[in-house]
């Protein structure tokens, strides 16, 4: 269970990441970092889980779908 | 998302035309935008049945309302506003009237968060997702166990790269809404990683994470 603190530096660790904290806060949770292994583990594993997830594949509307939608809308399809 | 001066001159004349009924134009708009609403569909219905049938009900009522639309936002960011109304139509009609959720800030918009559980640090490759089947269904799932609010957030914001500004307006909901939500999204999503990874490293594949939560 995290101490009080924690949990107040874990609600500011979005925009710590996407560099929107102000440079007051920065240094303030990059003090609590340098002292706290579980938050820093958590930090560090937020922006992985981020990038992570900035790779995950899209599908292609199938085929079939894809005919449907254009029959639907009344509308030629075009060729893909 | 800033598009250049030409560029919104040519949507100007694509809206135009389209509402007018040119079927060209029509052709275009859903041509450009079919596979961003498949893909957001697919994820909050969870199943390719319900995404196609949003697809089908997001460019009905698109094209019925384009004649109303004033250009106030960009076309993208109307259309996926029909598109994020016909996912939640479809989440209700699926739940038969239960468990409705609704995303304007009358909802309890509390800064508050699961305290997290996991604590190791886990190291990934750049191309862990294309490469391991296994982890990208684990994230898949793990989006799927989002609360409704804070998955259609998580996809707009980070998987579909829209601003906090475009995804508040496309929710119609506040800015401060959209990061608040977000934040809880992916300290739940890093939550099931880190349980994945906790286990997959203990050498204990068998159970996996969603055997773990039953
Ligand atoms: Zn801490």
């Amino acid at each position: 269970m995290p101490k009080p603190d924690c949990r107040q530096l874990l609600a500011e660790l979005s925009s710590y990441l996407e560099g929107e904290a102000s440079p007051e806060l920065c240094r303030e949770i990059e003090r609590h970092l340098a002292g706290c292994p579980n938050c820093q583990a958590v930090v560090d594993t937020l922006g992985k889980t981020i990038s992570l997830y900035h790779t995950l594949p899209e599908e292609d509307v199938p085929d079939e779908a894809r005919r449907r939608l254009w029959r639907v809308l009344h509308l030629d399809l075009p060729p893909r | 998302m800033t598009a250049h001066n030409g560029e919104a001159v040519d949507e100007q004349a694509l809206i135009a035309r389209a509402q007018q009924g040119d079927a060209q134009a029509l052709a275009a708009i859903v041509e450009n935008h079919q596979r961003t609403v498949y893909n957001v569909a697919l994820r909050m219905c969870g199943n390719p049945h319900d995404a196609e049938e949003t697809l089908q009900e997001t460019f009905l009522s698109a094209i019925k309302a384009l004649p109303k639309f004033e250009g106030r936002s960009q076309l993208s960011t109307w259309l996926y506003r029909i598109a994020s109304n016909a996912c939640l139509m479809q989440r209700r009609r699926q739940a038969a009237g239960a468990d409705m959720t609704s995303l304007d800030d009358g909802e309890e918009e509390r800064d508050e968060f699961d305290p997290p559980k996991y604590f190791v640090d886990w190291s990934v490759r750049p191309d862990d997702v294309l490469l391991d089947g296994e982890l990208r269904s684990v994230m898949e799932d793990a989006i799927a166990q989002l609360p409704e609010a804070l998955r259609i957030v998580f996809i707009w914001r980070d998987l579909e790269g829209l601003s906090t500004a475009e995804t508040a307006e496309v929710l119609g909901i506040s800015e401060g809404a959209v990061k608040v939500r977000l934040h809880r999204a992916r300290l739940q999503l890093r939550e099931l990683l880190s349980h994945y990874y906790a286990e997959s490293r203990a050498g204990s594949r068998t159970g996996g994470p969603a055997d773990a939560k039953a």
